[in-house]
C-alpha cells in the first residue's frame, strides 16, 4: 500500500548503513522542519531498494499518548523555553491523531478521574483547563466518608480550608481531550507514531563501527541520542525518552527499572450511574470487602468505584442491571451495618481545647447518599495493586504517571500523582535548557527524581495503610478505626491538614 | 553587600596600602610585583614529553608554582568528564556558575533570557576551559565559543568530548603552549605547531592577532595563576570595549580554609589534596582592584553556596568561600 511520505530524503546511501538494516527498509521519523501541526508518519515499503535519508533526531520521545503523556506534551508546548523542542509521542491507538469530538449528548464515559485543586490550577497555568470547562465536568465541594460499622463518620467541606472546591470529576477522554486541543493550539512541533515500542536502545554496542554519513547515526553511536524500534518497523533517536505508558510500562522494562509493590486482592468494579436529583457530595463508604465510593459527575450522574475481592467484582459485573442497582444502594445505604450517629454539639466542645477555629462541618450530622436510579453505562472491573518503580530515571530515559507508581484509587489521588510528575519534569527540563545542560544528562533528570519521589512515596504509604487498616474486621480495630473518624471529623487542624494535602496544595502530610 | 564592596575599594589608591600585614608574603608578591612586561617567559608546561621541543627555565619561584599546578591537572585530565570523579564539585556547581551567567550576559548584551539560545551572535572565549565543562552549555545556549586551556591533554579531551554532539562540534579549541588555534574541521596532518613560550596562560598569538571577544569568562582559573595581574591584563586585552569580563574564584578567608582546603580536600575527599593553595586565593576587594588597573570594572558579584543537605549548589549574597564577578570593560 503506498503512501505519501511527507518529509525529505538525503543524497548517498552508504554501504555501511545499507547492510545495517536486516529486512525492508522503513524510513522513520519526520522531518522537522516542515512540522507546524501534527503529522501522522506514513510510511512507505520498498523491497527492493533502501533510502538512506538524514534522521532529524527528536529532542524528546515521548512512549505513551494518555493523560500524563499529554500532559507533558502540553506543558512543554506552553513553557517559552522548551516550545522549541521538536518531540515525538508514540502510541499505538489510532484515534490519537484525530480531533475526537466529544458531544453533550454522549452518556458518561465510566472511566473518570478525580482531579485536586493543585492539579486544577496546573491545567489552568497552561492553558487547558478552559477546554474541560466545555464539557462534562463536576466540582464538589462535599465529601463524607464513613464506614460500615456504625461507629464513626467524617464529613469534608471545602468552606473548611477556605476553598471553594474539594475537587472536580471529570472523564478521562475529556482530560485528554483537552490537553491535546491545547497543544494543537500552539506550533508545538510534535509527531504522533501510532505505533508500539518494541525496542530501545541507550547504549550503542561497541560492535556497531558504522561509518555512516549520518550524522544521527554517528550521535547514537557516540551516546549522545537514544534509539527507539517501534513495532512497525519504523526507528528513531531522541535525546530523551520519556516513559508515560502505564502500570505495563514497556520503556521501564527495557529500560531495566526495578520495581516494588504487591497486589492487592481486590478489583475495582466502575460504572456510571443516574440519581433522581442532582448530587453535589462526594461519598465514600469502607465496608469490609473494601469502600464503595459514589462521585458526582454533573447532571444527576455520579460514578461508581467499588473496591472487592475479585470473585465478587466478577458477580457484580455480570449481574442484571437492576441486580446491582439494588446492590449499590444497599451497599451505601444499611447494607453490612448501621448509619453512623450524628455528632452531638457536646462532643464537638470535648476536641476544641485543642486550638484553632472550629470547622463549619464539624456541626453537621451524618446523610445518606442519594439513592442510584438506574445504570447508565457499561460495568467495568479491573485488578488493583500497588507499583512504585526503584528509579525514575538514568541516562536518556525518565518515567512519569503510572509507570512509575500505581497506587489504590480510594483516594483518588493516581492520576493527579502522574499530573503532578508531567508538570514537574516539564519545568526541570525547562530549567536544564536555561543553563544549556544536554536534556538527557542523569543530573538533570535526578533533580525531578528527587523532586517527586518523596512526595509520591509518602502519598502511596498513606493509601497503602489505608488500604490495610480498612481490610480488617476486628473488633478493636473498629473502634480505632471509629476513634479516627471522630478525631478527623472534630479536631480541625487535622482535618485541615488532611484536606490540604489530599487537594495537592500540601506536598507533605505535615501540621504546617 | 557585593555594593559595599565596590564603594570601599573606590577610596583604595595606592596598592602598597592595600598590603595587609596578616598576608602571606608570597601572595601580596605575586599580586602587587610589577614585573616589567619585557620578563623573559616563563618555563613552559609540566609536559615535557609531550611536545619534547620546549625547553626548561626553573629561574623564578613563580614560575615553579605555575608547574606544579599544571602537573596537578595533567594528573587528572583524563577524568573530565566523569561526573563522580574528582571535577565532580564543578558538575555539580556548573547549572549555578551558567545561571549566574545567563542572567549577567543577557542583561548586558541586551538579550532575551526566556529562549533556549540567549547567547546566539556572541562571541565567547572559555578561559582555562579544562576538559570544556562550561563551553559545551555555553555553545548549546547559542554563544560562538572559543576555549582555551594551558593543558594540550585537557584540549584533547575537550575536543573529543565536544565532536560527540553536533551542536557542541562547532566549540574551537586552542592551547596556549603551542600557540596554535585548531579549528575543528582543520585536518590534523595540515597544522604546524609552533611552539611559543608564553608568558602568561592567555596566549599571545590571540592577543597579537587583536582577536577580541564579546565576554571572556575565566571560571576557577585565576587562582592557579602565576601573575593575577598580568593574567587579568590578558584577559582585558581580549575583551571588546564595551565587553563582559567574568571571573570566578575563590575567596582567601577564614572561612575558606575550613570549607575548601580542610573540609573539601581533607575530610570530604571532593578534590585531590593539594588542588588549591590558600594563599593563592583572592578575595574579592582584591579581584575587583586588579580587574580595575586593568580597565574592567566590576558591576556584579555573587557567591555559590552549597547545601549538604540537597547536595545542590545555589547563587546567594554570601561571598566568603565561593565567588564570581561580572566586570564590563571600559568602553571607548
Amino acid at each position: 500500500m503506498n503512501r505519501a511520505i511527507t518529509r525529505k530524503l538525503a543524497a548517498a546511501a552508504t554501504n555501511a548503513y545499507q547492510s545495517k538494516v536486516l529486512r525492508k527498509n522503513l524510513c522513520g521519523g519526520a522531518n522537522a522542519s516542515a512540522a507546524t501541526s501534527t503529522q501522522i508518519n506514513n510510511h512507505i515499503h520498498e523491497d527492493k531498494q533502501s533510502f538512506t535519508h538524514t534522521v532529524h533526531p527528536y529532542d524528546i520521545a515521548i512512549v505513551g499518548g494518555g493523560m500524563v503523556g499529554m500532559a507533558l506534551a502540553c506543558s512543554l508546548a506552553t513553557t517559552p523555553l522548551t516550545k522549541h523542542l521538536n518531540v515525538a509521542i508514540i502510541d499505538s491507538n489510532p484515534a490519537l491523531g484525530s480531533k475526537v469530538s466529544i458531544k453533550k449528548e454522549d452518556p458518561p464515559d465510566p472511566r473518570v478521574s478525580t482531579v485536586t485543586p493543585a492539579t486544577i490550577s496546573l491545567f489552568k497555568d497552561v492553558g487547558a483547563w478552559q477546554y474541560v470547562q466545555q464539557h462534562r465536568h463536576a466540582y464538589f465541594d462535599k465529601l463524607q466518608v464513613w464506614d460500615y460499622t456504625g461507629l464513626g463518620y467524617t464529613k469534608y467541606y471545602a468552606k473548611d480550608v477556605n476553598k471553594d472546591v474539594l475537587g472536580c470529576v471529570v472523564e478521562n477522554k475529556v482530560l485528554h481531550s483537552s490537553l491535546f486541543s491545547r497543544v494543537e493550539d500552539t506550533d508545538f512541533q510534535k509527531t504522533i507514531h501510532p505505533s508500539r515500542l518494541t525496542l530501545m536502545s541507550l547504549h550503542p554496542s561497541s560492535s556497531s563501527t558504522v561509518e555512516s554519513s549520518s550524522s544521527t547515526e554517528a550521535s547514537y553511536v557516540n551516546g549522545c541520542l537514544a534509539k527507539l524500534e517501534l513495532s512497525d518497523g519504523s526507528s528513531l533517536y531522541a535525546k530523551l525518552v520519556v516513559g508515560a505508558d502505564g502500570a505495563k510500562s514497556q520503556v521501564r522494562q527495557l529500560a531495566g527499572f526495578k520495581t516494588t509493590g504487591w497486589n492487592y486482592s481486590q478489583n475495582a468494579v466502575i460504572c456510571t450511574v443516574e440519581h433522581s436529583v442532582e448530587n453535589q457530595c462526594a461519598w465514600q463508604r469502607f465496608l469490609p470487602g473494601g469502600p464503595i465510593a459514589l462521585l458526582p459527575m454533573g447532571d444527576k450522574f455520579s460514578n461508581i468505584v467499588w473496591t472487592m475481592n475479585p470473585k465478587e467484582a466478577a458477580d457484580c459485573k455480570s449481574m442484571n442491571e437492576d441486580d446491582f442497582v439494588k446492590a449499590v444502594n444497599h451497599a451505601l445505604d444499611y447494607g453490612y451495618g448501621p448509619h453512623p450517629k450524628s455528632s452531638l454539639l457536646a462532643s464537638a466542645d470535648m476536641f476544641s481545647w485543642l486550638g484553632g477555629n472550629l470547622v463549619i462541618s464539624a456541626n453537621d450530622s451524618f446523610e445518606v447518599p442519594p439513592k442510584v436510579v438506574k445504570l447508565a453505562s457499561a460495568r467495568m472491573a479491573f485488578p488493583l495493586s500497588l507499583m512504585h518503580a526503584k528509579d525514575y530515571a538514568s541516562r536518556r530515559v525518565v518515567l512519569i504517571g503510572d509507570a512509575a507508581h500505581a497506587v489504590h484509587p480510594l483516594a483518588g489521588q493516581g492520576v493527579n500523582l502522574g499530573f503532578g510528575d508531567a508538570f514537574a519534569l516539564s519545568r526541570i527540563i525547562a530549567e536544564g535548557i536555561a543553563v544549556g545542560m544536554d536534556i538527557g544528562e542523569v543530573s538533570l533528570l535526578k533533580k525531578y527524581e528527587a523532586e517527586r519521589k518523596p512526595a509520591n512515596v509518602t502519598m502511596m504509604a498513606i493509601l497503602d495503610g489505608f488500604q490495610k487498616a480498612y481490610s480488617v474486621d476486628f473488633g478493636p480495630l473498629n473502634i480505632l478505626r471509629a476513634a479516627a473518624f471522630h478525631g478527623a471529623h472534630h479536631i480541625s487542624p487535622l482535618k485541615r491538614s488532611i484536606i490540604s494535602y489530599a487537594s495537592g496544595e500540601q506536598r507533605l502530610p505535615l501540621f504546617s | 553587600m557585593a555594593s559595599k564592596l565596590l564603594t570601599k575599594l573606590g577610596a583604595i589608591r595606592d596598592p602598597k596600602i592595600a598590603r595587609n600585614p596578616n598576608l602571606p608574603l608570597n601572595a601580596t608578591r605575586r599580586l602587587f610585583s610589577h614585573r616589567p612586561i619585557s620578563t623573559p617567559p616563563h618555563s613552559p608546561p609540566s609536559s615535557p614529553p609531550d611536545n619534547g621541543k620546549s625547553a626548561h627555565k626553573k629561574s623564578k619561584p613563580t614560575s615553579s608554582l605555575k608547574d606544579l599546578e599544571l602537573a596537578k591537572f595533567s594528573a587528572i585530565a583524563d577524568s573530565w568528564w566523569d561526573s563522580v570523579g574528582p571535577f565532580k564539585p564543578l558538575h555539580a556547581m556548573n547549572p549555578t556558575r551558567l545561571a549566574f551567567l545567563r542572567s549577567t550576559l543577557c542583561r548586558h548584551f541586551r538579550k532575551d533570557p526566556h529562549v533556549a539560545r540567549p547567547f546566539e551572535g556572541l562571541k565567547i572565549v572559555d578561559v582555562g576551559c579544562g576538559g570544556g565543562i562550561l563551553s559545551e552549555p555555553l555553545a548549546r545556549m547559542g554563544a560562538t565559543v572559543t576555549g582555551i586551556d594551558a593543558l594540550e591533554k585537557n584540549i584533547n579531551i575537550a575536543r573529543l568530548h565536544a565532536g560527540l554532539d553536533p551542536v557542541t562540534s562547532t566549540i574551537e579549541y586552542c592551547c596556549t603552549t603551542a600557540g596554535g588555534c585548531w579549528h575543528p574541521l582543520v585536518n590534523e596532518s595540515q597544522l604546524s605547531i609552533h611552539v611559543v613560550q608564553c608568558s602568561s596562560f592567555v596566549p599571545q598569538k590571540l592577543v597579537k592577532e587583536q582577536k577580541m571577544f564579546d565576554a571572556v569568562i575565566a571560571l576557577e582559573v585565576i587562582e592557579h595563576v602565576a601573575d593575577p595581574t598580568e593574567f587579568c591584563k590578558s584577559l582585558s586585552a581580549l575583551t571588546h570595549p564595551g565587553g563582559a569580563t567574568v571571573i570566578s574564584t575563590i575567596n582567601r578567608s577564614m572561612r575558606s580554609y575550613a570549607t575548601a582546603i580542610v573540609a573539601a580536600e581533607y575530610l570530604l575527599h571532593w578534590l585531590p589534596i593539594g588542588t588549591h593553595q590558600w594563599s593563592s586565593f583572592l578575595t574579592p576587594e582584591e579581584l575587583v582592584l586588579i580587574l580595575q588597573r586593568a580597565s574592567i570594572n566590576v558591576k556584579e558579584m555573587a557567591g555559590f553556596v552549597y547545601n549538604p543537605l540537597t547536595g545542590r549548589w545555589s547563587l546567594s549574597d554570601d561571598i566568603s568561600v565561593n565567588f564570581i564577578a561580572f566586570g564590563t570593560k571600559n568602553g571607548q
